[in-house]
């Protein structure tokens, strides 16, 4: 009882603090009658009449679609190139330097060369884009959970003649997945971040490009319905993905609990 | 009993050496004995003898420097079929993310069975340790001694005919310790397996087995081998009380010991000093 007590202050409190701070936002902001710092009830009326109903189609579901796309592809190379590469110390010591290349690689320097390449300002190339700097926080996350599995687990696959696929599939991915988890969570956030980027460069629709819209125009009040959009974005993807986790790596919570008793 | 079976496992002139020049480390110098067919065989020695670095030679997880191990007179040079592993760390060797059905069916996955017959084997293997009733609960939602009994479990399913065992109770409590000895004792006739039994306690190689090898320290190297004629089926109270388990066990203790104090007096005296608190 005291425990669901304490989860539901912990769910109220959580909902009021951010309700509060926007009636404080509301309520300074009638007063100081800026127009940098439009009234919450004005960018409501903005946020719906940018962003729901008809306009939801518009430019709120190209920008969910890339995000998806390119972290979904990210996920699955970062994966299928991490576990070998985990495995491997050749490949490893080849690819390695590569990796670390790109991986420093500030993201705007790739916006105009990726446009060429990709002969493209629409969706193969802002996906492709998300998605090549979503796979470096996968790929490094699997390599390292990959090579951090317990030498004991690896040779009882091999005592029992676990090999290849099968050693992969029961052992090896599951092994690493916790870490796999923490790079996809870094990733997503990344994923937005990379969705607005290539839209406010160069694009057609999306959140990114309502944005770009409303600077060009001097329009304040859609400036601050996307900010309040790409924030709301960001927390319900994380949070979508802290789901998924919590029932696909419900072992280890437990496993953790009992360890480290 | 060590001479009801033929020959099944030959360990000839086994020597395993890390490194190479000056920074070689001699771990196992050179060990033979054989193994009999249906035979439980302890192999006991001073801590850090290498007793784990042989058993993963005879298992095939690594290959010997020099020698070589023999299976039913074929050379081992991997993990074959016909043996299963089961280590000392249950904790680390169980898959945490599997249930107890499926850790003991990892090593039936690739193996040519029916769906039923797979069943059946890993439910006969929980069946023979008692663990029934966890088959859907996780490892780590057991105790130390009931995981260990999953990982014997997993290794019966497999249905090999030599079962290596490394240190298996060396983690567990006393009580629970005795407890595992008796089903080790017990599944071996149900299952009629051969055991290789890797152990640093004296006792329990004495009470479990039909022979005992016992090591000298690193560079190993094979000091005596015992015969233990004590009578079947042994009782953690009757048979430690025979003279004879008294008799076997001071032998045995003094050949350990000895090895001890050849090295260095004084860390002989730390040695045997927590040996003395486990035996």
């Amino acid at each position: 009882m005291n425990r669901r007590l304490y989860h539901a202050a912990a769910i109220a409190a959580e909902i009021a603090v951010p309700l509060a701070i926007l009636a404080a936002w509301q309520l300074w902001t009638v007063q100081a009658q800026d127009p940098k710092f439009p009234r919450l009830s004005t960018i409501l009326v903005e946020f719906q009449e940018l962003w729901l109903f008809s306009q939801f189609e518009l430019h709120v579901v190209p920008s969910l679609t890339r995000i998806a796309l390119g972290f979904g592809i990210a996920v699955v190379l970062g994966i299928a190139l991490g576990i070998p590469l985990g495995l491997s110390r050749w490949g490893r010591i080849l690819a390695m330097p590569h990796i670390e290349w790109w991986r420093a690689m500030p993201p705007p320097a790739l916006l105009p060369i990726s446009i060429v390449l990709l002969h493209s300002i629409g969706n193969r190339q802002k996906v492709a884009f998300i998605a090549f700097f979503c796979l470096f926080p996968i790929l490094l996350n699997t390599i390292d959970g990959v090579r951090g599995i317990d030498p004991t687990m690896i040779d009882t696959a091999r005592s029992y003649g676990v090999r290849s696929f099968e050693r992969i599939r029961r052992i090896v991915l599951p092994a690493a997945l916790p870490q796999i988890f923490a790079g996809m969570r870094t990733s997503l956030s990344l994923a937005v971040i990379m969705m607005v980027l290539t839209e406010y460069f160069s694009s057609t629709s999306g959140v990114g490009y309502v944005l770009l819209i409303s600077k060009n125009t001097f329009q304040l009040a859609p400036m601050w319905a996307a900010i309040v959009l790409i924030g709301l974005l960001g927390y319900l993807l994380n949070l979508l993905l802290i789901l998924v986790e919590r029932r696909v790596l419900a072992w280890h919570r437990g496993w953790r609990a009992a360890t480290a008793q | 009993m060590s001479t009801s079976g033929e020959r099944l496992l030959e360990i000839r002139n086994v020597g395993k050496t890390y490194g190479t020049g000056a920074k070689a480390t001699h771990a196992i110098a050179d060990v033979s004995f054989a193994v009999d067919d249906r035979e439980f065989v302890c192999v006991v020695g001073p801590s850090g003898c290498g007793k784990t670095t042989l058993l993963k030679c005879v298992g095939g997880l690594l290959r010997p420097s020099q020698g070589e191990v023999l299976l039913r007179g074929r050379r081992v040079t991997s993990p074959p079929e016909e043996m299963a592993l089961v280590f000392q760390e249950y904790g680390r060797s169980l898959m945490p993310w599997a249930s107890v059905r499926n850790n003991v069916l990892l090593p039936l996955r690739h193996k040519r069975l029916g769906r039923h017959e797979r069943k059946a084997l890993v439910e006969e293997a929980l069946d023979a340790v008692g663990l029934t009733r966890f088959i859907d609960h996780y490892p780590w939602q057991l105790s130390g001694g009931m995981q260990q009994r999953v990982a014997i479990a997993r290794a019966l399913a497999y249905q090999p005919s030599i079962l290596l065992m490394d240190e298996p109770f060396a983690s567990v409590d006393a009580q629970t310790r005795g407890d595992l000895e008796d089903l080790v004792l017990r599944v071996r006739e149900e299952f009629a397996v051969t055991i290789l039994f890797v152990t640093h306690d004296i006792d329990e190689s004495v009470y479990l087995s039909d022979r005992v090898v016992v090591l000298t320290h690193a560079p190993t190297e094979v000091k005596e081998i015992i015969d233990v004629d004590l009578p079947f089926p042994r009782d953690q109270i009757a048979t430690k009380e025979l003279p004879d388990f008294t008799h076997l066990r001071g032998h045995v203790y003094r050949l350990i010991k000895r090895e001890l104090v050849e090295p260095s007096e004084e860390l002989a005296t730390a040695t045997t000093a927590t040996k003395g608190e486990r035996a």
